[in-house]
């Protein structure tokens, strides 16, 4: 495992997502009101992409006719079928011990920190003054 | 209790004619039957001439099948030596469309089924035939024969006016629930809709290969609206539907499940978990290869022995000679498919037994 930054936490805003190569491993990277989440970029049923894939909430229900509708942005559906994953876990709604993608931990570290740290990206430009979103790959 | 031998969930008692209900008529709809010359609710889902209707050796010198008692006793009950059997009449009542009429017709059927036959014979047991053109009248109808144990069912047809699962029909499922009555659906129309998605057919052959299409929307009906999650004790019989459309209707059902899930998010599990805890399916026709191997991987593919149920189908002319149970059947199974089953099914049955 290595962190890799992806982006300064600026040029990263909610409800924007971006589609990372890391070591040639494509993952796609949400920003969910504030939170990142990082999940591989291949749909484990057919392999679409679900850089593509549209955000949404859990529906759930436990009577006919009624509907729970919660956590609001982070399913991603996959755009090939429409298969729901589970942005923090990774897992299937509907199967989620056998399917699930695989998720990366995310999180935004200060430019100090990494400058300072064994973990500077080798390409990407860090500075001090600014925060990054890093990736552990 | 004596040992069992086989409990047959199909056979049709056939109402010779409209007379025969009259003396279980109100006389307001006794008049009417006179006044308007109803002589017959004989339905094109059975024509009584077709060969499907009446097995050729089982038929009365009249051409009749079905109407008599004393030749069930004899080519049926004593025959196949069954213990127990499942009275289905099918009597075209699902078609009127005056609903008091239907009622009426639907009382008269029922009360006809309980002296001529249940009354008659202690081997009989009997499905209540419900008149949904009235739903409320369909749950007193319910209500009405639920202290009598013979009846272990209730009986609707597979092509109706509105799919099974809409929730117009939901008190009839609470009934059902509460008294331990399965739901039958038979094969059959009550044609208010063309019987295939496309339009009418053109011949009975297409009429009777579609009632298919027809088991598989009422399938679908009944899990999509959430039925079983609101009864989850209910039963559903599939009757004479076939079987070998299932396993692949299934894995359809439940491929696109996945996908779309969120618009029925009461759906919490794969369809076909919900179809094997609640549905049954009575083995006449068995719509399989003869091959025993081909049939054997059929069953294999409904993952799941407790699912079929016995019937002969009595006097529809499914197969010949004594071929009631299909030799292509697992012998490994012919027992729960013959009694283990039916009594897991009909629970109303088993408890009249001890």
């Amino acid at each position: 495992m290595a962190k890799h930054v992806i982006a300064a936490v600026a040029d990263f805003p909610p409800e924007t997502r971006k589609l990372i190569d890391v070591n040639g491993r494509k993952i796609v990277v949400f920003n969910v009101k504030g939170e990142y989440f990082a999940l591989f970029n291949r749909c484990p049923h057919e392999g679409g992409s679900l850089f593509h894939g549209k955000l949404t909430g859990l529906v759930e229900s436990d009577d006919p006719g009624t509907y729970k509708y919660s956590r609001e942005g982070e399913i991603i559906r996959c755009p090939w079928h429409s298969w729901e994953f589970d942005v923090r876990t990774g897992k299937s709604w509907c199967d989620p011990n056998r399917v699930k993608v695989r998720n990366y931990n995310v999180k935004v570290e200060p430019g100090a920190t990494l400058v300072e740290g064994p973990y500077v990206a080798e390409t990407f430009p860090v500075t001090v003054e600014n925060d990054y979103v890093v990736i552990d790959v | 209790m004596t040992e069992l031998t086989a409990i047959d969930c199909d056979i049709h008692p056939a109402v010779p004619n409209m007379q025969a209900l009259t003396p279980y008529l109100p006389p307001v709809w006794n008049d009417a039957v006179e006044n308007r010359g109803i002589e017959s609710l004989d339905t094109m889902s059975y024509p009584p001439n077709a060969p499907l209707s009446g097995r050729a050796d089982w038929r009365a010198a009249s051409g009749a099948a079905g109407q008599s008692l004393d030749q069930l006793r004899r080519d049926a009950l004593d025959h196949w030596n069954v213990s127990y059997a499942i009275c289905n009449c099918l009597y075209g009542v699902q078609l009127v469309f005056n609903a008091d009429m239907a009622v009426a017709f639907t009382t008269a059927l029922n009360d006809w089924v309980t002296k001529e036959w249940l009354d008659r014979e202690p081997r009989l047991r009997a499905s209540i035939v419900v008149p949904l053109q009235s739903v409320e009248d369909a749950v007193a109808e319910i209500e009405r024969h639920a202290s009598d144990p013979r009846f272990v069912q209730i009986l609707v047809l597979a092509m109706g006016e509105a799919p099974l699962g809409r929730r117009q029909y939901w008190p009839i499922y609470e009934a059902a629930q509460k008294h331990q009555l399965p739901i039958g659906i038979h094969a059959g129309s009550s044609y208010r809709h063309p019987l295939t998605s496309l339009g009418w057919p053109s011949y009975f052959l297409e009429d009777y290969v579609s009632q298919s299409q027809g088991f598989q929307a009422q399938v679908s009906s009944m899990i999509c609206e959430g039925v079983f999650v609101k009864y989850p004790e209910l039963k559903v019989v599939l009757i004479e539907s076939g079987i070998s459309w299932v396993p692949g209707f299934l894995w359809r059902l439940g491929k696109f499940w996945r996908g779309v899930r969120a618009e029925v998010p009461w759906i919490d599990r794969p369809p076909a978990e919900i179809f094997r805890d609640h549905f049954r399916l009575t083995t006449q026709p068995f719509d399989a290869p003869d091959d025993p191997d081909a049939a054997a991987r059929l069953i294999d593919h409904l993952r799941s022995d407790e699912l079929l149920l016995f019937s002969s189908d009595y006097p529809h002319w499914q197969f010949d000679g004594d071929e009631v149970m299909p030799s292509n059947i697992p012998a490994s199974l012919r027992r729960k498919i013959m009694v283990d089953n039916p009594l897991a099914t009909y629970p109303r049955l088993a408890q009249s037994l001890s």
